[in-house]
């Protein structure tokens, strides 16, 4: 337990870590009680899961299992460490429900993943099967829904064998049809079997518990911060760049030049260059791909695939944290996230419609990131398609993205 | 009728020393757009008919920095911006009034930061406060029962929130609102934001606004409304694919008042 907890809480520095390469945000935290009613709303509330009926009710039922099975686990570390056994049965009947609901939920939740298993496996749902989601993030979902199918049948089987329990004919709902199985068995072998169902369930939680960081499962901790820090503006609003501001003002003559910062990279060609609230978001997302399915450019053949923006920003950061692991500061390792992995075509697919950020169950923005991009290549770079320089050149002549003179905008009442 | 339009910039207000009460900003399509430009004068033509004292900036009037900022180039956009604010601040304009959603969200939401506060209505949502206020009325007409269906420009519906005003008005032309299968929060985009009207867009297996066009051929209307003058454009030419199977006509939900009552 130590060294799992030991192992997790390295985690979680690291996490912190590499979440803070990223800039300030630029918004200031305000408004708090806004931002806790959406952080209940939206993670403990999983309002917008529901968007989607199956999946949402589906999901609603593992995570409900998962928290309820949770207050079970309370028990199983008191036994584990004062060596009682189920120090809670002494209040009675209530616990007999209690210990009834969470068998009940044990077996919603073992239903609820297998189907979640068929979606992935046998239905094949065209959000899982993109190019991005092969290998490791396959694999990742696969494991974590073998993990919680492990993890639901040990604690049923754990309740089955524990003969002490299955006498006490209070709350063993499911169990007690498990039982009978095991009856050829002595009690000593039934308290083994009880024993090391016992201890594979706790361990597996302390694997899993560390499991979490290198996977997509991330989200069940991260849900909540996401939504909470998630922008409170109407989704149309794009920031304004305050360093461009500063430039403006000067080139207004409404500033002077000393409070420009001469090392401003505009926009984001690199991880580091966004702010740490999108690294935030990267590591929070679960890969649903609910954003991917409803983007007009990915439903119409277009490179661009909001959830592989966010997945691709969350394996950079790891790179450059694992860079940084090993040299203690980071070295230009001659990659960046625009570019080796996020590429021009992607960008500019982009028709900011914000329909991936209105998808988000857990209010992820990934418009923000193509948004900061394309900056960079613009400002940075110049590397517009030509037809929107020209638009841009327009724009700077005649105020206008298309070349008519200024002269004539009242010309449309004649 | 066209002459019959009654038209006043700022400037001449001020010259008489009268501020109007709202200013409309007509933007870049409804100024050079030929097409937008019929949905301009739909809108003056409810305004003149409500008797609303309005200005329009003319030739101070300049792009609001949209596009550019969508593209990437945030200096184009503050520079723009911070004009436009100039020259709205020097007029003391207070409300402006817009019929396109991305002139409405620029002004709305990004130009606070800037100086710019202004009271920015899109058009829709105008002509519903001049309904409740008692100010214009509209009842029945010519759309009388007849089907239309309605398609959320992305930057008045998710992006502000705005899916009632534009409803609300086709009920009130006694039209029957036959919604698309992706409407309101769930839209399909038009294709045209982000600066995607002015390019050539990425190579894929089909175009949006052609996904879209399915949607709508699927629909029982014949009338498909909308609020932004870059989604007509592109739900024109989308539409035109079937032309052959369906005949349908893209309007501005001012247009649709304007031929309800006759105007």
């Amino acid at each position: 337990m130590v060294v799992s907890l030991g192992f997790f809480s390295r985690n979680v520095m690291r996490l912190k870590r590499n979440i803070n390469l990223g800039k300030g945000q630029t918004d200031p935290i305000t408004n708090k009680p806004e931002r806790i009613k959406n952080m209940l709303r939206i993670a403990l509330g999983q309002s917008k899961m529901v968007t989607r009926p199956i999946p949402g009710i589906l999901h609603l039922i593992v995570y409900l299992g998962f928290i309820i099975i949770n207050i079970e686990l309370i028990e199983i570390l008191i036994d584990g460490i004062f060596g009682t056994h189920r120090v809670f049965s002494s209040i009675g009947g209530f616990y007999g429900f209690l210990i009834g609901s969470f068998e009940v939920f044990a077996v919603l939740v073992l239903i609820a993943v297998i189907a979640f298993w068929s979606r992935r496996n046998i239905i094949r749902i065209k959000r899982f099967s993109e190019t991005k989601m092969m290998g490791w993030p396959k694999l990742d979902a696969d494991l974590i829904l073998y993990f919680e199918i492990i993890l639901m049948s040990l604690f049923l089987l754990m309740n089955a064998t524990d003969v002490e329990f299955q006498n006490m004919n209070n709350g063993n709902v499911i169990s007690g049809y498990i039982y009978p199985y095991f009856s050829g068995y002595s009690e000593e072998t039934l308290h083994l079997f009880e024993r090391s169902f016992w201890w594979s369930h706790i361990i597996g939680i302390f694997i899993f518990l560390n499991y979490l960081y290198y996977s997509k499962h991330l989200h069940i901790i991260l849900a909540f911060p996401n939504t909470y820090y998630a922008s409170l503006s109407d989704m149309g609003k794009l920031n304004n760049m305050k360093s461009v501001t500063n430039e403006v003002n000067i080139m207004m003559g409404k500033s002077s030049e000393s409070d420009v910062n001469d090392d401003i990279n505009f926009g984001a060609s690199d991880v580091m260059d966004l702010s740490w609230l999108q690294l935030l978001n990267a590591y929070s997302c679960t890969e649903c791909g609910r954003c991917t399915s409803a983007c007009p450019a990915n439903m119409t053949g277009k490179k661009l695939s909001p959830r592989k923006i966010m997945m691709d920003t969350r394996d950079r950061i790891e790179e450059v944290g694992n860079n940084i692991d090993t040299n203690g500061k980071y070295i230009n390792d001659n990659k960046k996230l625009l570019g080796d992995y996020i590429s021009m075509e992607e960008l500019w697919a982009c028709t900011s419609c914000n329909a991936c950020v209105e998808e988000c169950p857990i209010s992820i923005n990934p418009l923000s990131i193509i948004m900061d991009m394309r900056r960079n290549l613009v400002m940075e770079d110049s590397s517009a398609p030509s037809e929107l320089n020209n638009m841009m050149s327009n724009i700077e002549n005649n105020g206008a993205p298309w070349p008519y003179n200024q002269q004539d905008r009242l010309n449309w009442n004649e | 009728m066209m002459n019959d339009l009654k038209i006043k910039t700022i400037e001449e207000f001020q010259r008489d020393g009268i501020s109007p009460e709202i200013l409309f900003w007509v933007g870049c399509a409804g100024s050079f757009d030929d097409r937008a430009k019929r949905i301009t004068k739909a809108f003056v033509k409810i305004l003149n008919s409500a008797n609303i004292s309005f200005g329009v900036l003319g030739k101070d009037e300049s792009c609001t920095g949209d596009p550019a900022k969508r593209a990437g180039n945030e200096f184009l956009f503050q520079m723009q911006a911070m004009t436009n604010i100039e020259v709205l601040n020097s007029f003391e304009i207070k409300t402006i009034v817009t019929t396109c959603p991305h002139c409405f969200n620029t002004l709305k939401n990004e130009y606070p930061d800037l100086g710019g506060n202004y009271k920015v209505y899109h058009h829709t949502q105008f002509i519903n406060k001049l309904l409740e206020e008692g100010r214009f009325s509209i009842e029945g007409g010519s759309y009388k029962g007849k089907k239309i269906t309605y398609h959320d420009p992305c930057f008045l519906g998710r992006a502000n929130n705005e899916y009632n005003a534009p409803r609300n008005l086709i009920k009130k032309i006694d039209a029957e609102l036959a919604e698309l299968k992706r409407c309101k929060s769930k839209a399909l985009c038009c294709g045209a934001g982000g600066a995607q009207m002015f390019k050539e867009s990425e190579k894929g297996k089909t175009e949006i606004n052609l996904e879209r066009a399915e949607e709508i051929k699927e629909n029982s209307s014949k009338i498909v409304a909308t609020g932004c003058p870059f989604c007509n454009t592109m739900l024109t030419d989308g539409t035109k694919s079937f032309e052959k199977e369906k005949q349908v006509e893209v309007l501005d939900i001012a247009e649709l008042i304007v031929r309800a009552k006759d105007l």
